[in-house]
């Protein structure tokens, strides 16, 4: 029976957490999460984590029991992308662990702050092969920011302590704790210290004021100036200083994909997106700029199509990352500016001077008219008219989850992502089966905003279960399914590049959605018309609850324009629109 | 390409030497020998890594290091004067007979034997890399059955501050 007394988080008062206390690992891990203010867990029991959910009973700690680790841990990630703070994931030792690889490895890719609290077979097993026993520790080390095995109850709390500030401070990232079953019964005096104090580990957080200046002077110099700004500015919540400091500067900004919602996309100086299927004057911005300022982005390579040597080949490179290891790893990099890019930002800002960058606005505004995200109506339901339509129903003020594929990038085209962490989506790993559950952490934590959870058919089905917890949970998630039947990208890919040889992406044998929502007790509405689709869309926004609403879509559908593998950004395929 | 020796500084915590090898390993970084032993600091220790890149692949070694949290300190020894210094044993065919000339082709490099056997000797020498090579050359012909080197351990000279390549 859980002892774990301090841990009543419905009662008005919460007795105080008395240092010193011998208790068991177990409760002294939830009172690390109840100190860390933590509001949700998700995850999984299992016999290795027995003592950890024995604990839970005994407390009022919010657990959500999804229906696999792999919902768990992208729930768990939607939550921390919608708030910016860690998501919290448990599971047991073996199956239960390596469940959770693909959302570590989607977490470490965008920097999502994550705790992920493993169990594992007692120590005197270790090492024998037990029953439900892995090696998470070894099998995370690439694909974790950092990793714990703890051996006793007593450095618990430590290791918790670390794990919270390693997990959410400098480049943030998913932090992985094992914890062995003894240790969770292990009885030990509670401290849980204060302060962290790690070596080798000691993020720079100032920008260097010599590389401030050159910034600076080179803004005065430049005549076709761009930012780019990705993922690190939501991350580092820079949203204001970068909108001050494009205003000032007069500088245009592209936003990467985990940058968008960064600057506001409905802005005069928003260029849009860049990259694979980015727009046209985003991609002639970042090939002509004679100056580009990358701010908390990572120049990955479905911006600069691996082709590094080509990409922005007349502009001076600055490069604002907390992270060191970033700046010069793929480009080549003039100015670094190794830093925090809010306090990088605040930092540049008094000295800010407008850029003499009149033509070369006119000239992006230019590109933007002539070359806009478009498409041709041909009688058929249009995947981009849906989400424009939710777009305008929602003025731009959902949250909006995508999974991976087709979909994903009509979203990004064609919603305009005004406010940070208003989009949530797997961008480095691009990890199929995430938009559903991490919709539904981002609904907990956000119960009264509208979150709309854009799927294909193909990634809804491999996380579709957690149906089963909006509907047990009440979580008001309106799920869209854009269904083409198949795997609309591979396809598109294989009619692209391997000669329309259409080698397994056949979808058509997939469940009834509109039943098997209806199975989970969610209500299930399908739209195959414009007409249609307005009219459901309405009922699934006006409906109290989770909703999943199917919108068929013509399967030939492709994403355009489109910058072929192994091209350069110049060299778009602009499909039939244009 | 260009080798580098580089000291790491590390907690000395089970698995930081996986760490570091996996690092190394998922970033298609080259590890020519890696050594590994207590520092002058308890609870720290020094890996002496020897690789191989030009300076890009050089910073980007550095810099993922010290991403690792229990990496303390990151040092290029190899642009400054150092030492360094491996420990190579070889087990070499040795008839009676030949024991003599094998002791006479030794003697330069200031190797010793260490054990004798019927029909072979162990041979220890202490150098740099390239002197432990030239040796094992000479002592091919006469047949090496077994060999074993230890990888580099590397230090800088004098007063002389290693290259600091991240704080």
């Amino acid at each position: 029976m859980s002892r774990d007394s301090a841990l009543v988080a419905g009662k008005p008062e919460v007795p105080p957490i008395v240092q010193g206390e011998v208790i068991s690992g177990a409760d002294a891990l939830l009172r690390c999460l109840l100190l860390e203010e933590v509001e949700f867990i998700f995850g999984y029991p299992g016999g290795a984590v027995l003592p950890i959910y024995d604990s839970i009973y005994g407390s009022h700690l919010q657990h959500v029991l999804t229906r696999h680790e792999q919902g768990a841990i992208h729930a768990a990630d939607g939550y921390a992308r919608a708030t910016g703070k860690p998501g919290v994931v448990i599971a047991t030792s073996g199956p239960g662990a390596t469940n959770l690889v693909t959302g570590i490895a989607t977490a470490q890719m965008d920097s999502i702050p994550m705790v992920v609290i493993t169990g594992n077979v007692s120590q005197d097993m270790i090492g024998t092969d037990a029953f439900q026993e892995a090696d998470i520790t070894g099998i995370t080390l690439p694909i974790t920011k950092h990793n714990f095995f703890v051996r006793s109850a007593e450095e618990l709390p430590r290791v918790m302590k670390e794990a919270f500030y390693i997990a959410t401070t400098g480049r943030p990232g998913p932090v992985l704790v094992d914890i062995p079953k003894d240790v969770n019964i292990a009885l030990s005096p509670f401290y849980y210290p204060e302060t962290v104090s790690l070596r080798g580990y000691n993020p720079t957080v100032r920008p260097n004021k010599m590389q401030v200046e050159r910034l600076i002077k080179a803004i005065s110099e430049a005549e076709k100036p761009v930012i780019i700004a990705g993922g690190g500015v939501i991350a580092s919540g820079a949203e204001k200083e970068l909108l001050e400091f494009a205003e000032k500067t007069q500088i245009p900004v592209v936003c990467t994909f985990m940058g968008l919602g960064g600057f506001p996309g409905t802005h005069p100086l928003a260029v849009g997106w860049p990259g694979m299927h980015g727009n046209y004057a985003s991609n002639q911005a970042l090939m002509q700029c004679d100056l580009l300022i990358g701010i908390g982005n990572r120049f990955d390579d479905r911006i600069t199509m691996g082709r590094t040597k080509e990409f922005a080949p007349n502009a001076k490179i600055v490069h604002i990352d907390i992270d060191p290891a970033e700046i010069g790893k793929n480009v080549d990099t003039f100015i670094p500016i190794v830093g925090d890019v809010k306090l990088s930002l605040e930092a540049a800002l008094p000295k800010a001077q407008p850029a003499k960058s009149k033509e070369w606005i006119e000239q992006i505004d230019a590109w933007q008219e002539e070359y806009p995200f478009a498409y041709q109506q041909n009688g058929k339901l249009k995947p981009q008219a849906v989400i424009e339509m939710f777009y305008e129903t929602t003025n731009g003020d959902a949250i909006v989850t995508t999974d991976v594929g087709q979909h994903q990038m009509w979203v990004t085209q064609y919603y305009k992502f005004n406010q940070p962490r208003s989009l949530i989506s797997s961008g480095g790993l691009g990890t199929m089966g995430f938009g559903l559950p991490a919709a539904m952490g981002a609904q907990l934590a956000f119960p009264d905003r509208t979150v709309i959870s854009v799927n294909g058919d193909g990634g809804f089905q491999m996380n579709s279960q957690e149906l089963a917890i909006l509907s047990g949970m009440n979580i008001p998630v309106k799920v869209v399914i854009i269904n083409n039947k198949s795997l609309g990208m591979v396809r598109q890919w294989q009619e692209l590049f391997y000669e329309n040889r259409l080698s397994e992406i056949d979808l058509t044998h997939s469940p009834d959605f509109v039943k098997l929502a209806e199975a989970y007790g969610v209500k299930g509405l399908r739209a195959e018309t414009d007409e249609e689709a307005q009219q459901v869309w309405a009922e699934a926004l006006a409906h109290d609850g989770p909703v999943v609403v199917e919108f068929v879509i013509d399967k030939n559908e492709n994403v355009y324009p489109m910058v072929a593998s192994g091209s350069t950004l110049d060299e778009m395929v602009m499909g039939d629109e244009k | 390409m260009q080798k580098h020796t580089i000291s790491v500084l590390v907690n000395d915590q089970p698995g930081v030497l996986a760490r570091v090898a996996n690092l190394f390993g998922r970033r298609g970084f080259n590890i020519d020998s890696i050594s590994v032993g207590n520092s002058e600091e308890k609870g720290l220790s020094r890996m002496i890594i020897v690789t191989e890149g030009d300076e890009k692949t050089l910073e980007q070694v550095t810099k993922q290091l010290h991403k690792l949290i229990d990496v303390i300190k990151v040092h290029q020894l190899s642009d400054a004067p150092m030492v360094s210094r491996e420990i190579v044993l070889m087990k070499v065919d040795a008839a009676p007979a030949v024991r003599s000339e094998i002791t006479g082709v030794i003697e330069p490099f200031r190797a010793t034997i260490v054990d004798v056997g019927p029909s072979s000797v162990i041979v220890q020498s202490t150098g740099d890399s390239e002197k432990i090579e030239a040796l094992i050359e000479l002592l091919r012909p006469y047949g090496i059955r077994e060999l074993s080197r230890t990888g580099v351990t590397a230090m800088s000279r004098g007063m002389v501050p290693a290259l600091k390549l991240q704080a």
